[in-house]
This record gives structure tokens, sequence and C-alpha cells, in this order.
């Protein structure tokens, strides 16, 4: 009599861990099958593009002419950002890590924080109303004084909604990403090697370029790489703040596009192959992107694996 | 004769140093020279600034040297740039904040709260200016649309991203399939949102015929971008859950999934709750997967399986893009700057209610 009983409660538990452990299994699959069907789906929708004629595409001369400019503005964008916001983000970092005092680091690395919290399209506005005015008085002067080089060529753009704009709010965006990540570690170097430096005599910055920052290039790069990632794929910024237009060299006049801000811009009017080519454009997008973020990842990766970091 | 007993002298150790106020009569300095320098080329508060820091820069530098070395001279240097930097990471988070509650102060009312923009037209803009009346029309709709659909988003992600990280830390063994998950967890962080948006956009567009817009959509392209910080919080959690529960519970006979579900999952709570509202707080501002999902409305819907649906972030993005009247743009963007700053402050707030919670219910570790 007892033994029935005991094995049905054996039969029920059994089940309950089956089922538990299957829709854990099922959860985790779900999610590769949602990255997997993403490509899939975009590729799906995306495919009148190969079979149409070439003068039926924006432009009228085939994908590859519409799409080329847009990825140089993609890139020329994320560039201009990662290289202002690298720097500032190391320096950033190693204010929070090495230079601040102790009590108020931790403080000071919430108030960097907070500016991943505010939305992108606020940025955005910002961009478009603020910062984009103040700086179109410097790039009449830079048209002016610098005008020789193709990146500064004039004329100016007269409401400093430009490339160069873009890449500045861009910078701001990622400056929180790259400074948490190599925050993370800086403070993760062996203390044994900061003071060793110390104490054979080194001031402060010789330590932290002879022990932290070669401890610490990896997290850099990939820190920087991620950042790469958000720049490239960030829309709403610069579908505000840039005036786009054909491809130019200069930063300073209104021109250039990015993949995700022409299809912010058209996509909700587009229907038919328009539909199509902007899918398209966000699968050309989506491989970039994660192309660069397993880059990044596989570096942390390995670096994990010989530090014993986290 | 005791004064002479009382003269400091200086002790070898510190002799060719700085003292402390030199930075500050350097700084002052520069500050001077600074504003000179300005006002030749247009004085303004950028140029001021800017030819400070260069002076400061170069004099503290230059005195450094000549007294205490070369080696430290490149320390202070360092040193200098250091705090700059924070300094200059500062000045467009003020700058924004500042811009937004300026702005966006303004147009908080009871009427923007409380009413959409159904029936708001150019005309009634330009009616408002040209009376000084106040401006009409709010943002209800789009708080309405963004609740939804951040509460659909977080109805589908939480489920999903909690069993995948209770799979990774439980019943993975560090096979293919466990590091397959972790590290494409890891890359779908990095997917840009307007491409989430688009495969929502293309997945009901194949389904229920191109041109599919709804909230639900919008719901599927937001929990896309949800999913992984789901996972990534919950797993770091559930690793911080000391074994020894996980074996008192299996010495008492206790199933694995019931270890699960009562012991393991219930200690973690707070900081998966506190993991969920940064998650929330990340896709609540999200502009771009809406725009390609869910389409634009003026009037409150609050059915997320048909008809288009404004949010925050759109109703902004809009506002500044398209002003409601193209001839008096003043009322729009009002509106976009109240908006925003609602937006700025539910995100806040959001993050604030996840540090409350990761603090208070953190589990009591009595030692």
């Amino acid at each position: 009599m007892s033994t029935t009983t005991l094995t049905e409660t054996r039969g029920a538990g059994q089940s309950g861990d089956k089922i538990f452990s299957g829709a854990t299994l099922a959860a985790g699959c779900l999610i590769l099958a949602v990255l997997f069907s993403v490509a899939v789906f975009l590729l799906v929708q995306a495919l009148p593009v190969a079979g149409a004629d070439p003068a039926e595409i924006t432009g009228g001369e085939g994908f590859s002419t519409y799409i080329f400019p847009i990825v140089i503005g993609t890139v020329v964008a994320a560039a201009i950002a990662l290289l202002i916001a690298t720097p500032l983000g190391i320096g950033v970092a190693l204010f929070i890590s090495h230079y601040a005092p102790r009590r108020l680091a931790q403080g000071f690395g919430y108030v960097i924080d907070l500016l991943a919290a505010i939305p992108s399209v606020v940025y955005g506005a910002w961009g478009y109303a603020v910062l984009a005015p103040e700086l179109a008085k410097g790039y009449a002067w830079l048209a002016e004084n610098l005008g020789w080089l193709p990146i500064f060529e004039g004329p100016a753009s007269q409401t400093g909604r430009t490339m160069l704009t873009a890449g500045i709010v861009l910078a701001v965006m990622v400056l929180p990403i790259i400074t948490s990540l190599s925050r993370e570690i800086f403070l993760q170097t062996p203390n044994l090697h900061e003071e060793a430096a110390l104490a054979m005599g080194a001031t402060r910055w010789e330590m932290i370029r002879m022990a932290v920052l070669p401890f610490a290039r990896p997290g850099i790069i990939s820190a920087a790489m991620l950042g790469l990632g958000r720049a490239l794929g960030e829309t709403m910024a610069v579908a505000l703040v840039l005036s786009g237009g054909a491809l130019t060299a200069s930063l300073i006049a209104s021109g250039n596009q990015t993949i995700a801000a022409e299809i912010a811009l058209n996509f909700p009017e587009a229907f038919g192959l328009r539909l199509s080519e902007l899918i398209a454009a966000g699968l050309v997008l989506f491989v970039i992107t994660l192309a660069v973020n397993m880059v990044a990842r596989w570096i942390i990766t390995r670096h994990k694996e010989f530090s014993g970091a986290n | 004769m005791t004064s002479a007993t009382l003269v400091r002298r200086q002790s070898h150790l510190t002799k060719g140093k700085l003292p402390s106020y030199a930075v500050w009569l350097v700084l002052g300095a520069a500050l001077v020279f600074g504003a000179a320098a300005a006002s030749l080329v247009g004085f303004g508060a950028v140029s001021w600034g800017l030819f400070s820091a260069l002076f400061f820069l170069l004099g503290a530098t230059a005195v450094t040297a000549v007294v205490e070395g070369g080696r430290k001279a490149t320390d202070s240097l360092a040193t200098y740039l250091v705090y700059g930097a924070f300094l200059v990471a500062l000045l467009p988070l003020l700058s924004v904040l500042w811009t937004v509650l300026e702005r966006g102060l303004p147009g908080i009312s009871y009427d923007f709260l409380f009413t959409s923009l159904n029936g708001v037209t150019g005309a009634v803009d330009n009616a408002s200016v040209a009376n000084g009346t106040p401006v009409l029309g709010g943002a209800y709709h789009a708080v309405v649309g963004t609740l939804q659909i951040t509460l659909w988003a977080t109805a589908i992600s939480v489920p999903i991203g909690l069993l995948a990280a209770v799979y990774l830390v439980e019943y993975g063994t560090g096979g293919p399939l466990t590091r397959a998950i972790t590290f494409f967890v890891d890359v779908m962080t990095g997917i840009p949102s307007i491409v989430a948006g688009l495969f929502a956009a293309a997945l009901f567009g194949l389904l229920f015929g191109p041109g599919t817009r709804t909230g639900f959509v919008a719901a599927v392209a937001l929990s896309v971008l949800m999913i992984p910080v789901v996972v990534r919080s919950t797993e770091e959690m559930l690793k911080i859950v000391p074994n020894e529960l996980r074996e008192a519970a299996y010495a008492l006979g206790v199933r694995k999934w019931r270890t699960i579900t009562k012991v393991v999952i219930p200690t973690a709570i707070s900081g998966i709750a506190s993991g969920v509202t940064l998650a929330i707080a990340r896709v609540i501002g999200e502009t771009a997967p809406i725009l390609v999902t869910a389409g634009f409305a003026s009037a409150i819907n609050w059915n997320v399986f048909s008809g288009w649906m404004s949010t925050l972030p759109t109703l902004i993005y809009y506002q500044i893009l398209t002003p409601t009247s193209p001839t008096n743009t003043d009322p729009s963007t009002q509106r976009a700057w109240a908006a925003a700053l609602l937006l700025i402050l539910m995100v806040m707030l959001l993050n604030l209610v996840a540090r409350v919670i990761a603090r208070m219910f953190a589990p009591k570790t009595s030692r």
C-alpha cells in the first residue's frame, strides 16, 4: 500500500523535474533560435532586392551603389565617436579607479553611469537643439581657417547638423560603456604589480603606464569594440542630429547618412521594394555589428581564461 | 631668541617640491590669461574655458618641470589630464539634464499628463500661439502606449530570460550548448535596436501580411533587446547563491526543481528583481524599434493587438522632426521637451527602484 503511494509521489516529482529542466532548456534554445531567426527573417524579407532590376533601386544603379555611401557614413560616424570616447573613457575610468578619493569613487561611478540611463532620443533632441547650434560657430571658424583640409572643407553647415556633431553625440553615448568596462579591468590589476612599481620609486603615472595599462590592454580593446558596436547601430541620435544627404568628405557640411538613420527616417512610409531595400540595409548593419561584437567578446573570453578575472 | 627655535627648517626630503598652494596660483593665473586670450577672439564661456585649460596645463607642467624635474612633470600632466577627462565627461550630462529640466518643466501640466494629441492640429497650435493661451494636447496616449508595450515586453522576456539563466547556472554542464548560449546572449546585447525592430516587423509581416504594426509587434522587438539583459543579470545573481543552500535542500530529499524554485530563486530574488528593473529602464527609452513596429498614433489606444500605438520616445521624435504646425513649432517643441522630462524621470525612477530593491531585499547574511 505504502509502496504504491511512494512510487506515485516519485513519479510526480520526477515529471516535475523533467518538465522544469525541459522548460529551462527550451528557453535557452529559444534564445539561440531568436538570434538565428533574426538573420533568417531579415534575409527572406530582403531577398526581393537581389532579383530586382537595378534601375528600380533607390538611386537607380543597383543595391551596392545604394548601400555603399551609407555604410561609409555609418563607419565614419562610429569612428569619430570612438576617436573621442576611447581616450576620454580611459581617462574617466582611471580617474574613478586610481585618482579619485576612495570614498567618492563609487559615487562618481554612478554619476557616469547616469549617462547610460538617458534615452537615445533625448540625446538626439539635445544634439539637435543645443549642441548643433553651439558647434555651428566653431564649424564656421574651422571652414575659414582649416578649409584646405578635405574634412573641414566649406561651406560649413549653418545649423551645425553635420557628421561631426553626430559623431560627438555618439561619443557621449558610448562613453559610459567604455568607462564602465575599462574601470572593471583597471580595478582587477594585481595589487602586487602596482605596489612593486611604486616601491621602485615610480610616480603614479609611471605605475599606471607600467603595471595597469599593459594588464588592461585586451580589456580596453574589447571595451572600445563594444562601444563601436553600439555606435554603429545607434539610430535616433543620428536621425535627429544629422541633416543627411549625399556622401561628402567634409565633416562640417551637411550630407552623409548612416544605415540606422536611413532606415528610421524612411521605414514608416516605405512599402514594396523600398521596404525590402531598407530591410536589406538592416541586414548589412546586423552583419557588421555582429562581427564587431563577436570579435570583442572573443577577446574578453580569451583574456578571462588566462587572467582568472571575473 | 625663542622665535629662532620655532623656525621650521625644510627637510631635505621635501626640498625641491612645490608647495600645495602652487596649483591654485597657476590656476588663477591661467584663468586671467585665458580671459585675456579669449577676449582677443571674441569672449565667450567656451573659448575662456578652452584657453584657461590650455594655459593651466602648460603652466602647471612647466612649473613642475622646473622645480621638481621631468618625471614629476609628466606625472602631474597625466593627473591633470585624468581629472580633466572626468570634468569633460560631466559636461554633456549636466548640459542634457539642465536642458531637459529648463525646457521641459514649463510644459508639464495636468493637461499635458492627462490628454492625448487627438484632434490637436496645426490650426490649434497656431491659435494657441496667436492668442497666448496654454498649449493644448498632451502625452497621455504616449504614456499609455509606453506602459503597455513595456509591460508586454517584460511579460515575454522575464520568463524566457529567467528560465534560460536557470538552465545556464543549474543545468548547464559547460558543454557546447551552454557555451553557445552564453556567447550568443553576450552577442545579442549588442544587436542594434533598429535591427531588433526590423526583425519583429519582418516576422509579423510574414505571418499576418506586410505592414502589420501593433503594440504587440513592438513588445516582441523590445523583448529581443531585453532578454539578454535579463539573462545576464539573473545568471550573475544565481551564481552567487551559496552552494551549501542547494546541498542542504538535496540532503533533505528535495527534488532539484523544488530546490530551484523554493530555495535558489527566493534567495536571489532581490538581485533578479533589480536586474529586471534595470532591463525595463533600458528598453523603455528605445525609439527606433517602436518606430518601425508600432507606427505612430495621436489617439489613445488600449489594445496592443490592433491599431498603431505611440510611445513617449516616438512622440518626442515626431514632435521635433515633424512639428504639428510647421509655421509655429514652439508648442510641438514644448511638448517634446516635456515628454523628454517625463521619460527621463521614469528611467531614473526605475534605476532608483532597482537600487532600493537590491539593497532592501538583499538576503541577510548572518556572519
